[in-house]
C-alpha cells in the first residue's frame, strides 16, 4: 500500500506576500485558504481536514479552526520546521486514503516582515548550546558552509552563484521585491553576518502566507481546477540542534528523497522542475547534492556558470525562492505553490515549457528535518 | 555595556553537567553495558538505551570540526564581545562539544585546528567551557 497516485492538489494559492497590509499571521492564513478554496470551487464547509504549522501559535491547527469556523474531522499540526507543509502533503494522502478525511487544507500564514525585531520565537533552546551566542539559524549553517569547504573545497564565489541564479528568476517573477540583478561581488562584498555566509547568502525577511487543498484523485475529476497529482512523498529527520548533526554536509535529504523517488518510479534527471530550501545559499547547494543531482562535494561547481539560472539546464526556484522572493520563516509553502503553477502552465516569464514533473523537496531546522513531494500534472 | 548573558535553565542531567563544569571537569558519559561514549549527556544510551551511564571526565583537547564567527551578535547580550567565534570540537575521547574559542584571532581559525578547553565563571552559580588554541 502506498500513497502514490492517490491524491492531487486542487486548490493552491499565496495570500498578499512581502508586507501584510494590517492583517495578523493568522489572517494572511485564513486570506489564503479562501484563495485557495475559490481555486479549487470548494467552500469552506467542504474542509474535514485541517493541517498547518507555525512560528506564532502555539496549537495553531486549533487556533485555526476557531478563527475561520472550520470544524475538521482530521487535525494535524506536525512541525518539523519549515518543511512541514511538504511533510503535511505525506500526512494528508494518509489520511484521505484511510478515509478519515476527504478535503484537506494545509495553511500558513507569517507577518515576519512587519514584526522585524519584535517576534518572539517559541523555539526552546539547547543548555549546552545557549551560553554562546549564536544567532539562529545563520550560525549553524555558517559551521555547516565552513566544513563543507574545508571537506569539498567550496568557495564563496560559487556559494554566490546560486543567490544570483535566483536574483535572475526573481527577475521574471513580477512580485519579486527587488528589480536589480546581483552579482557574484555583489553577494561576496555584503556584510559578514556569521561567517562564511554574507548577507546576500541569506534568504529575504518577509511577510506572507499559502494554502492547498488536497483530495482524492477521485473526487478531483468532479472540480474545475487542473489537477496537480502526488506520485511520491518520503520524510526523514535526524537531530534537532546543530551540537546533534553528527556529519554536517551530508543530511537526511538523501533517504527522504530516495523515499520519494522509490515511490514515484522516478529519479533526478526526470524532473522539469526544482525547488529546494534556500532559507541560505549552503543550503540550497547541500540539497542538491543529496536529491541527487549532483556528487557529494561537486555542489559548488555544480551550480556555476548558470547552471540552475534562467536558460541553465536545471530550473531550480524558478520564482526566485527565498533568497530573492518571499521568505516568511517556513518556506516550504512556497517551493510548493510553484511547482504547483509551473506544473499548470501558470507561471507567466518564467514558465519551463511543458513542465511536466517537479520535485519541491523542504528542509527543517538547520537540516534537520527533510520532507519531499514528487508532484505531476499527469496520473503516475 | 551589554546586558548579563543568557543563563540557561537547567533541568536533571543538563544541572550535573554545569555543575562539573564549575569543578573545572568538561564530562561525558560512558555507557557501562555497550561502552557507547556520549555527549551532550542523557538519561538512557544513544546506542542501547540502557540507563547505567557514567560521567567521565574528558581530558579536554580536541580538534576543531567546523566554526563560525559571528560579525553581528547573536544577541543583544553579546553586542560587545563581536567578532566571536563559536566552535565545534571533535575531542579526542570521540565525543562532540559546541562551545566559543577565546584567545585567536578570528582570521586564524581553521577547521582541524587543536584546541583545549578552559572554563570561565558566567556568574558565581554558572561557568562554562570555552577552548583556545593548544599550548604547544
Ligand atoms: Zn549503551
Amino acid at each position: 500500500m502506498s500513497i502514490r497516485d492517490t491524491v492531487a492538489i486542487v486548490g493552491a494559492a499565496e495570500s498578499d506576500v512581502w508586507e501584510s497590509q494590517g492583517r495578523s499571521p493568522i489572517g494572511l492564513m485564513a486570506q489564503a485558504i479562501k484563495r485557495a478554496l475559490d481555486d479549487a470551487g470548494l467552500r469552506k464547509d467542504d474542509v474535514d481536514g485541517l493541517f498547518t504549522a507555525s512560528s506564532y501559535y502555539h496549537m495553531p491547527a486549533l487556533n485555526l479552526s476557531e478563527y475561520l469556523k472550520i470544524f475538521p474531522r482530521y487535525v494535524d499540526s506536525t512541525t518539523i520546521g519549515g518543511c512541514s507543509f511538504v511533510s503535511h502533503i505525506q500526512h494528508a494522502a494518509a489520511a484521505i486514503q484511510a478515509g478519515l478525511c476527504e478535503v484537506a487544507v494545509i495553511a500558513y500564514g507569517s507577518t515576519q516582515r512587519s514584526d522585524r525585531g519584535k517576534l518572539v520565537s517559541m523555539a526552546e533552546w539547547l543548555p549546552y548550546e545557549e551560553p554562546y551566542g549564536l544567532q539562529h539559524p545563520i550560525s549553524s549553517f555558517g559551521m555547516i558552509a565552513h566544513r563543507h569547504m574545508a571537506e569539498y573545497g567550496t568557495t564563496s564565489e560559487q556559494l554566490a552563484e546560486i543567490a544570483v541564479s535566483a536574483r535572475q528568476w526573481a527577475m521574471k517573477n513580477p512580485k519579486a521585491p527587488y528589480p536589480r540583478p546581483l552579482t557574484v561581488e555583489d553577494v561576496v562584498s555584503s556584510r559578514m553576518v556569521s561567517s562564511p555566509l554574507h548577507k546576500f547568502d541569506c534568504c529575504l525577511v518577509t511577510d506572507g502566507g499559502g494554502a492547498m487543498v488536497i483530495t482524492s484523485v477521485d473526487r478531483a475529476k468532479d472540480l474545475n481546477s487542473k489537477p496537480i497529482y502526488v506520485l511520491g512523498a518520503g520524510e526523514a529527520a535526524n537531530h534537532r540542534n546543530i551540537l546533534g548533526m553528527d556529519d554536517l554536509t551530508t543530511t537526511e535529504a538523501v533517504s527522504s528523497s530516495q523515499r520519494a523517488y522509490a515511490m514515484a518510479g522516478v529519479g533526478p534527471a526526470d524532473f522539469d522542475t526544482v525547488h529546494v530550501y534556500d532559507a541560505f545559499t549552503i543550503s540550497a547547494l547541500i540539497q542538491l547534492e543529496d536529491l541527487g543531482f549532483c556528487k557529494k562535494g561537486e555542489g559548488g561547481s555544480f551550480v556555476e556558470n548558470g547552471r540552475i539560472a534562467p536558460g541553465g539546464e536545471l530550473p531550480v526556484n524558478t520564482n526566485g525562492g527565498g533568497l530573492s522572493y518571499c521568505h516568511p520563516g517556513m518556506l516550504s509553502m512556497f517551493l510548493l505553490l510553484e511547482a504547483v503553477a509551473q506544473l499548470r502552465d501558470e507561471a507567466g516569464e518564467r514558465q519551463i515549457p511543458d513542465a511536466q514533473l517537479s520535485l519541491v523537496h523542504g528542509m527543517g531546522g538547520a537540516l534537520a528535518g527533510h520532507a519531499t513531494a514528487v508532484l505531476s500534472n499527469r496520473r503516475g | 555595556m551589554a546586558a548579563t548573558k543568557p543563563i540557561p535553565t537547567l533541568r536533571g542531567e543538563e544541572k550535573v553537567y554545569f555543575e562539573e563544569a564549575k569543578n573545572g571537569r568538561l564530562v561525558y558519559q560512558l555507557c557501562r553495558d555497550c561502552a557507547q561514549r556520549i555527549f551532550y549527556p542523557r538519561t538512557v544510551c544513544t546506542n542501547c538505551m540502557s540507563e547505567n551511564l557514567e560521567y567521565v571526565a574528558s581530558a579536554g583537547k580536541g580538534t576543531i570540526y567546523s566554526f563560525t564567527t559571528l560579525h553581528v551578535p547573536g544577541h543583544p547580550e553579546f553586542a560587545d564581545d563581536v567578532p566571536y567565534t563559536v566552535v565545534l570540537v571533535d575531542l579526542e575521547e570521540g565525543v562532540r562539544v559546541l562551545a566559543d574559542l577565546v584567545d585567536c584571532d578570528p582570521d586564524d581559525v581553521k577547521v582541524g585546528m587543536s584546541v583545549e578547553v578552559l572554563f570561565e565563571a558566567v556568574t558565581e552559580d554558572f561557568t562554562v567551557p570555552r577552548f583556545r588554541p593548544s599550548a604547544q
